[in-house]
């Protein structure tokens, strides 16, 4: 059974509908993204589930009991501020033991617990520092473990590291996925960073215009793409227009212009693909090869990054460039290229 | 040459300003019962007198009851306003605001009229309660200014996380709005407290025979012999207004700090 199942959510504010028709379910335990660019409702979603919106129509639920009717302060459901709203007027200790007053701790009990959250996101000792003397990432912390230590069933991080440097972020990446194996709590994460949801999360769903185009592991999300939307958004993706001739058995015939005649297996096609259809063939940059014989081009563009570099090849007959990564080939600029079609993946053109 | 010029100028303007202010305190401890230079000699008999002065007493404590009640009431109202619209997205909001802070700039003569012919409308008496209502109308607009200032420099986040963090409204409100909101809160009741406290127009037309301070010096002013004693009262007066007001600004600034800075 799901641990958070939303069903075909629906959120519109005046005649804008941010959150069209959402489903999605989590499981206990999982470190789950919400991955889109900004305005695609990623953030009404959280909102709706910590109880700060209110669905026009469609369910919420977390592990089992009908959220719709709860308020936030009820619902089982911490959330961390994309501002960390860390409370100016309260020191660290103060800010995090805040959630646990309705518990009528014990003193003793209530600091054994703050200072155990504290040793968690290595705040040790900060407890008495006031909140206006703290950097970015010890808010960032504070919020943190102001929200995990009322134990939620479900936290949720709203573009958590938006407002750190790249390399604080970086650093808080590794130090935010070991918390979560640390204290088992189900994660629900917010972010545009695609980057920042494929390497934290066991699962992502990709959002565009208030719909969810994809939810897979980020393995599959980036090799196997559901259609051109994801594929563009994560990571970089060259796209052919394409034909299918015929599927037969386990290999489809497709006529790739200046491509030619590819076969490649079904199991690399779209599900709903049919022979007669146009489609897109798309391959990562890395995938494409450079090679003895094959497709002539001239490269326009190159950026060396050590190991691999990039490259943009020229191809007649195609007004965009093909990208390309790898090794820097051998001679002038005249190349040709290669596309393995094990590589190659089918998607509907989306219109 | 033109610094010096401008140095004289900004003298000039401060003198013409604080001059007949001070002229207050000055007479007040002159040793004679005429105001005229040159002075005649240091007094501390007109403070004396004004300790003995029952009807003052009585007029000071009519003041002071109308300001308390006026400073509480348009603080209240004045939260209540300023936080729905700061927090909320309401239609017509500026409209609303438009009208509250419109009777500042009605004539106080007008305002005090339209409050008497209406109260004799109604068959109401004259009392301090109609001076505290006719003093809400100018008070309202400036404790709403200082709290919308206030609310807007706090992350309306804070708000959410409390609930966040299983607080209702209520327990939200005391453990994180009215901290917060303290430093305007003071501030707007102090200046409310002053502004009623020094208001006359409104008081002269609405108190009937229970004076405010104000009215009784105005009342005062007839007989020229207890000239120096209401002068000593106007300098005690205007010490205290001064002093509640600095204070009040000081109150108002406090912890404002941009919560974002500090890396």
């Amino acid at each position: 059974m799901s641990f958070l199942t939303i069903s075909r959510a629906r959120k519109s504010f005046g005649s804008l509908t941010v959150v069209n028709d959402v489903s999605l379910e989590l499981t206990r335990g999982e470190f789950f993204a919400l991955l889109g660019p900004s305005g695609c409702g990623k953030t009404t979603l959280l909102r709706m589930i910590a109880g700060f919106e209110t669905p026009d129509s469609g369910t919420i639920a977390i592990d089992g009991e009908a959220m719709n009717a709860v308020p936030p302060h009820l619902r089982p459901t911490n959330m961390v501020f994309q501002s960390y709203a860390i409370f100016p007027h309260l020191n660290v200790f103060d800010n995090i033991a805040y959630g646990l007053r309705k518990l009528r701790l014990p003193k003793p009990a209530l600091r054994a617990r703050v200072e155990a959250m504290l040793a968690t996101v290595r705040l040790e000792g900060l407890g008495g520092r006031p909140a206006d003397q703290l950097s970015g990432g010890q808010r960032q912390r504070v919020a943190l473990a102001r929200a995990l230590v009322r134990q939620p069933k479900l936290l949720l991080l709203d573009e958590p590291l938006g407002a750190l440097d790249k390399r604080l972020r970086e650093a808080m990446q590794v130090e935010l996925r070991a918390i979560q194996r640390q204290v088992g709590i189900t994660f629900l994460l917010v972010t545009h960073d695609q980057e920042e949801a494929l390497s934290l999360s066991d699962r992502v769903a990709v959002m565009e215009s208030g719909r969810i185009l994809q939810v897979a592991s980020p393995r599959e999300l980036y090799e196997r793409p559901n259609c051109r939307q994801v594929a563009d958004f994560i990571g970089e993706m060259n796209f052919f227009h394409a034909t299918v001739r015929q599927i037969g058995g386990t290999e489809a015939t497709v006529h790739a212009g200046i491509l030619g005649i590819v076969n490649l297996p079904c199991a690399k096609l779209a599900p709903a693909i049919k022979p007669g259809d146009h489609i897109l063939l798309a391959i990562r940059p890395e995938h494409v090869r450079f090679a003895e014989t094959g497709l002539a081009g001239e490269i326009t563009d190159a950026t060396y990054l050590g190991e691999r570099s990039h490259f943009h090849v020229k191809i007649a007959g195609r007004s965009e460039p093909v990208a390309v990564s790898g090794s820097v080939p051998p001679g002038d600029k005249t190349v040709h290229l290669a596309f393995p079609p094990e590589n190659l993946i089918g998607l509907t053109t989306g219109d | 040459m033109k610094s010096r010029g401008f140095v004289c100028y900004a003298f000039a303007y401060l003198g013409f300003l604080y001059f007949p202010v001070l002229v207050l305190p000055i007479f007040s401890l002159n040793n004679s019962e005429f105001i005229a230079f040159p002075l005649s000699g240091f007094t501390a008999r007109w403070y004396g007198a004004l300790s003995s002065d029952g009807a003052m007493q009585h007029a000071l404590g009519n003041s002071l009851k109308v300001g308390i009640v006026t400073a509480l009431l348009s603080t209240i109202l004045g939260l209540a306003a300023a936080r729905a619209v700061t927090r909320y997205h309401l239609q017509g909001a500026g409209l609303a605001l438009g009208f509250i802070s419109l009777p500042l700039f009605i004539p106080d003569i007008v305002l005090g009229l339209s409050l008497l012919l209406l109260l004799a409308a109604a068959g109401l008496p004259l009392s301090l309660a109609a001076v505290v209502i006719g003093h809400l109308l100018v008070c309202v607009p400036f404790a709403l200014t200082v709290l919308i200032a206030r609310f807007e420099g706090f992350d309306r986040n804070l708000e959410e996380v409390s609930a966040d963090l299983g607080e209702d409204g209520w327990m939200t409100f005391w453990r994180v709005t009215f901290p917060l909101m303290l430093p305007g809160i003071v501030a707007s009741l102090l200046l409310t407290f002053i502004t009623s406290f020094d208001e006359f127009l409104l008081a002269y037309f609405l108190s009937g025979t229970e004076a405010t301070l104000p009215v009784y010096i105005w009342g005062q002013l007839r007989f020229p012999e207890r000239l120096p004693i209401v002068l000593a009262l106007g300098a005690i007066i205007l010490t205290v207004s001064v002093g509640l007001v600095i204070l009040a600004e000081y109150v108002r600034n406090l912890g404002v700090r941009n919560p974002t800075v500090g890396v």
